[in-house]
């Protein structure tokens, strides 16, 4: 090959990236995953802590947010009661598509030890769920590993499957 | 030859039973021993019927008529001082006698005594109100509605405080069940979606010790996270490995900006710097 002849496909022949819709749509989605700042009960303490400097939420490009209409990812951490089970799910309708859910503890995916009647027995009752975390509180760590596991799934999925609209429940 | 007792109801019986049991009581004294508690007990004569009146653990205990509760808290308060209503509450008799036992428990600061009113009201009567007396009363009273369904007249606010305005039953009541009710179990189904909803989103699961680990829709274990549904069976697992977005390290422009982890080339700090 010629010495002016550059060959665009290898590394470092130009400054172009060749890669797919999906997955540069599906790289920018999974990097910025905003939270909303919406905490229940114990585990929201959990979540505190993994958004605060020591675990650091941000470096994951997951910054929390003080509005629904600004998130993508809703952290359902701590008890639903069934009284507030309708402003959760009208928070999570208010969220912008494509949006994800984090069950967080014990609480949120089965109802944990509140095996009462005032109590939503799982968030999954309320809204679609794409991880649960278990543990009673989780760690820090380990929410950090089921943002970690939610970026494999976004990145896993089309991008244009988040957008269509979730199923109901 | 050993009298023959019948064996065939030994499973109704109690299995135990101790002769020498004596049923544990707080010990009660009389109001003549506390020369404070007599003074209070006599302000009353003449104006409000006490049926009974006791000592029990320092707590001067008045049990009174239901239609006299708000003229004797308000003697209480005027003229012996009692000038904080701690605690009001209700009691479920209903099964043994048929209402609901209201106690008001208030306490002198400057005396330093204590002071439990107890009056017995039937299911279908009503109390007065103290909340003009005490505003502590309001919340107490609004709760006694909540958690008992004791009606309360001359409240200013007498609706649910703890559960929602449009829940059915009365949780703290003994014939409550502890899970709830049928309206309870489907509540939050029925005001988000609507009772077609109940359907699909099924009945409550509240055995939370149900786990099975090959039920992919629901669970996937910790460090072995499958896709939602996926089909595994015993020792025909998926691998699942840590994966890392940088594997592989990142370029730009050609230049290494992370370099993928090798454990070989790492280095074990011996101490810490």
């Amino acid at each position: 090959m010629a010495q002016h002849k550059v060959n665009y496909l290898a590394d470092g022949g130009t400054p172009i990236k060749l890669t797919t819709v999906d997955k540069i749509v599906n790289f920018g989605r999974s990097n910025s995953l905003w939270p909303m700042t919406y905490g229940l009960a114990c585990c929201a303490i959990e979540m505190m802590a993994t958004g605060g400097s020591r675990f650091d939420f941000d470096r994951f490009g997951t910054i929390f947010r003080a509005s629904p209409r600004q998130s993508d990812v809703i952290v359902v951490a701590g008890t639903l009661t069934k009284k507030h089970a309708e402003f959760m799910r009208r928070l999570y309708d208010q969220m912008p598509d494509p949006k994800w859910v984090i069950s967080m503890g014990s609480c949120a995916n089965t109802g944990g030890m509140f095996n009462t009647y005032a109590t939503v027995q799982g968030v999954d009752r309320i809204i679609p769920v794409d991880i649960y975390l278990p543990g009673c509180a989780p760690r820090p760590e380990t929410l950090q590993y089921a943002l970690m596991m939610l970026q494999q799934k976004i990145r896993r999925e089309p991008s244009k499957m988040a957008q269509k609209a979730k199923r109901l429940i | 030859m050993r009298t023959y007792t019948p064996k065939s109801d030994v499973q109704k019986k109690s299995f135990y039973s101790d002769r020498f049991f004596v049923k544990p009581s707080v010990p009660r004294k009389d109001v003549e021993s506390d020369d404070v508690f007599l003074e209070d007990l006599q302000s009353f004569d003449g104006l409000f019927q006490i049926e009974d009146s006791y000592i029990e653990l320092d707590h001067l205990v008045l049990i009174i008529n239901p239609n006299d509760n708000v003229n004797v808290i308000k003697h209480l308060k005027t003229e012996q001082s009692y000038d904080f209503l701690v605690e009001l509450t209700a009691v479920d008799y209903l099964e043994k006698k048929g209402g609901f036992e209201i106690v008001y428990e208030m306490l002198s600061t400057s005396k330093r005594k204590r002071v439990r009113v107890k009056t017995f009201m039937k299911q279908n009567e009503t109390i007065q109100s103290v909340e003009s007396l005490y505003r502590m009363a309001d919340w107490s009273e609004r709760e006694m509605f909540d958690m008992y369904g004791v009606k309360v007249v001359n409240h200013p606010n007498l609706r649910r405080i703890l559960m929602p305005n449009d829940w059915d039953g009365h949780p703290l009541l003994k014939t409550y069940p502890l899970h709830g009710n049928e309206a309870a179990s489907w509540y939050e189904v029925d005001k988000i979606f609507g009772k077609e909803a109940r359907e699909v989103v099924g009945p409550e699961l509240r055995d939370s010790a149900c786990v099975d680990r090959y039920d992919t829709n629901r669970f996937a274990r910790l460090g072995h996270e499958v896709s939602k549904g996926t089909t595994i069976s015993q020792g025909n697992e998926p691998d699942t490995p840590i994966r890392y977005q940088e594997e592989g390290g990142v370029k730009l422009f050609g230049a290494k900006l992370v370099t993928p982890f090798d454990e070989i080339e790492t280095v074990h700090l011996k101490e810490r710097k």
